[in-house]
């Protein structure tokens, strides 16, 4: 037997419980193998579920079906050039993986960010959070039977698309963050479509909820299904949403803030009990506050350069090439072998739409990052599953997947 | 089956065929005289053709997603591009009732042999599209965790991007539609030996064993050795 089908064996070792709580003499417990490949797994997230009837007695998740081998591939590119690669870990929320690590390449850099770029970087951010939370929002409804939110939620995300578009040249991945700034800075235009889109966004969003909100099967479905309460959440290392909507007013925005978001005003949505119905309108509350905080950005955009001036980082502007020497050595070095880090390490935690987005860069004085390690909210959030569906009905169990939000690009990596 | 009909004599000129497209409007042609008039007016096809029309024009797909893409595959179903113009938009779960597996993203090597059991799972005729760099050629990784799609799956269309526009699956699609309909798919499977259609158990292995436990001998083939390495 070959090496591959041996770890499938083992892989498949997951044995049954016998000693479930409240199991019968005449009960049996039934395993039931659900993905990679499932509709409902939002991904390739492969769960091993023990039912006993109709009752989910336990689940065990398998992952790594989208190993991509991430992390190691940045370490064998230079600092800016793994840029792009990082941005496809958690592939909903690209601008937040650019800005963890480019923050903590920064960090150790010790460079400091102009305010434009720190103000461009937030109205991205919580553009992304929205497009983010948009389509969990359709995809969660999908999967709950209300289909038409579906339609609704992509036409939003496709006007946020355009305006990443419009900024970038590109829809997903658009790695428009740079270390020490933001590549360009925005055309002519965008800031009066961001407007627009800003203004209109709420009155979408108040649609959703009356899609929503008045659907007695999605409100059947979600209320007081899967509680867990706060004190397992956080010693299950939960963030984000999930812990919000059990009533942890927990938001790195707030409680340690980055890229200037003390100078915004927004609140934290937070939840009371826990359920599922919690976790949903806590997501869609952050739609109207991510709404103000790009409001308030744009209006308050500062002047300046988009990007630091430190040229032994930041690539030269491009007419400079043509007429100064030292432009076009400073290029040639940084596009050929990068710039160097001094020794040393550095955790960057940002909130991305899932929680606690860290990035954790080692240097070692070299143009390659020694380690970068990402701590993806989705896979830490995964392991609360478990406990939230135990002793539930299997058709909670999707509903609370879905409700976890988690991109299985983030967890595998 | 070819639907018989004798071809009108030659020196039946246009002048006269008009003349008797206007009788026929009258109401006057009859008999065989109509009969031929019918033959000639109503489209005459083989089946095959027009089966082939009818593939092109209903391809199911199965709701199948890895990474990236796949974000981008729902979005062609969403208003702005709207997939079932083309009829396409009929997502199916279950690999017995598609026609065809959109590989949305990158393939690791713990997926490969998954994706393989269910492409031998759907029914023939069966078509994939590898979507995205990554599928197709490992993209931006390209490093030890990713298996090019073509190594294991018989690829009928490529959509080069990373991530493709939802523009840029559309077009593979209707790339795809212009291959089913014009015969252009004939012959390049038999070539690579691509004609798999059915799930084959390994010997001794019971059909209700684990679903993950067996690989085909069949997708071994096909593999290149990176399935059983």
């Amino acid at each position: 037997m070959s090496t591959a089908s041996d770890y499938r064996k083992r892989e498949e070792s997951v044995t049954m419980s016998t000693e479930s709580a409240g199991m019968g003499e005449t009960h049996e417990l039934l395993t039931l193998n659900i993905g990679p490949h499932h509709p409902a797994t939002h991904g390739v997230l492969r769960l091993i579920a023990t039912l006993e009837g109709e009752v989910v007695r336990d689940i065990k998740p398998i992952i790594g079906y989208v190993h991509t081998g991430i992390e190691k591939t940045a370490e064998q590119k230079a600092y800016w050039k793994a840029i792009p690669v990082v941005e496809r870990m958690d592939y909903l929320s690209y601008y937040f993986n650019a800005m963890a690590y480019c923050g903590a390449v920064e960090t150790l850099l010790g460079l400091e960010i102009p305010p434009r770029a720190q103000y461009l970087r937030v109205i991205h951010l919580e553009l992304n959070r929205i497009m983010s939370h948009l389509v969990w929002l359709g995809t969660s409804a999908l999967d709950l039977g209300a289909m038409s939110m579906f339609w609704y939620c992509f036409r939003e995300r496709e006007a946020i698309l355009d305006l990443f578009e419009m900024s970038s040249g590109q829809r997903m991945h658009t790695r428009y963050f740079q270390i020490g700034g933001v590549i360009e800075d925005i055309p002519v235009g965008f800031a009066a479509k961001v407007q627009k889109f800003v203004d209109e966004m709420p009155t979408r969003a108040d649609q959703y909820a009356d899609l929503l909100e008045k659907n007695e099967i999605v409100l059947s479905r979600l209320r007081d299904t899967c509680t867990l309460d706060k004190e397992t959440l956080l010693g299950l290392n939960v963030t984000g949403p999930l812990l919000r909507a059990a009533g942890v007013p927990w938001d790195l925005r707030k409680a340690k803030p980055y890229s200037s978001y003390e100078h915004f005003d927004f609140k934290i949505p937070v939840g009371s009990v826990g359920d599922n119905y919690d976790r949903f309108r806590v997501r869609h509350a952050e739609l109207y506050e991510s709404t103000r905080i790009i409001d308030q950005a744009l209006n308050g955009l500062p002047d300046g350069p988009h990007i630091a001036d430190d040229r032994k980082v930041v690539l030269p502007p491009r007419h400079e090439l043509a007429t100064s020497m030292e432009a076009l050595i400073h290029h040639f070095k940084l596009v050929t072998e990068g710039f160097r880090v001094p020794e040393g390490e550095c955790y960057y935690p940002i909130e991305s739409p899932r929680g606690e987005l860290g990035c954790f860069v080692r240097a070692d004085g070299s143009a390659k990052p020694a380690r970068v390690h990402m701590r993806d909210p989705s896979f830490v959030n995964l392991q609360a599953t478990a406990p939230m569906v135990k002793d539930s009905y299997i058709a909670d169990l999707i509903a609370t997947l879905a409700m976890v939000d988690p991109v299985l690009g983030g967890v595998d990596r | 089956m070819e639907v018989k009909r004798e071809s009108l004599p030659q020196e039946l000129d246009f002048r006269s065929r008009q003349l008797m497209a206007r009788d026929m409007l009258r109401g006057e042609l009859e008999g065989e005289e109509l009969e031929r008039y019918v033959e000639q007016a109503v489209m005459t096809t083989t089946l095959e053709k027009a089966v082939a029309w009818a593939q092109g024009n209903s391809i199911y797909p199965l709701t199948f997603g890895l990474a990236c893409c796949a974000i981008e595959m729902m979005s062609i179903v969403a208003a702005r591009l709207d997939i079932a113009r083309f009829g396409f938009e009929a997502f199916r779960a279950s690999p017995r009732q598609a026609d065809v597996i959109i590989l949305s993203g990158r393939v690791s090597t713990k997926m490969a042999p998954v994706i393989r059991r269910i492409y031998d799972q759907m029914l023939a005729p069966k078509f994939a599209i590898s979507m995205g760099a990554c599928c197709s050629s490992m993209g931006v990784f390209n490093n030890y965790a990713l298996v090019p799609s073509d190594k294991f799956l018989p690829i009928d269309v490529h959509v080069p991007g990373c991530p493709p526009r939802p523009e840029a699956l559309a077009h593979g699609i209707l790339r795809l539609r212009d291959k089913i309909q014009h015969n252009e798919r004939a012959g390049w499977r038999e070539r690579y030996d691509a004609l798999g259609t059915e799930e084959i158990l390994p010997a001794g292995a019971a059909a209700g064993d684990g679903p993950l436990a067996v690989t085909a001998p069949h997708a071994d083939r096909h593999s290149g050795g990176i399935a059983g390495a």
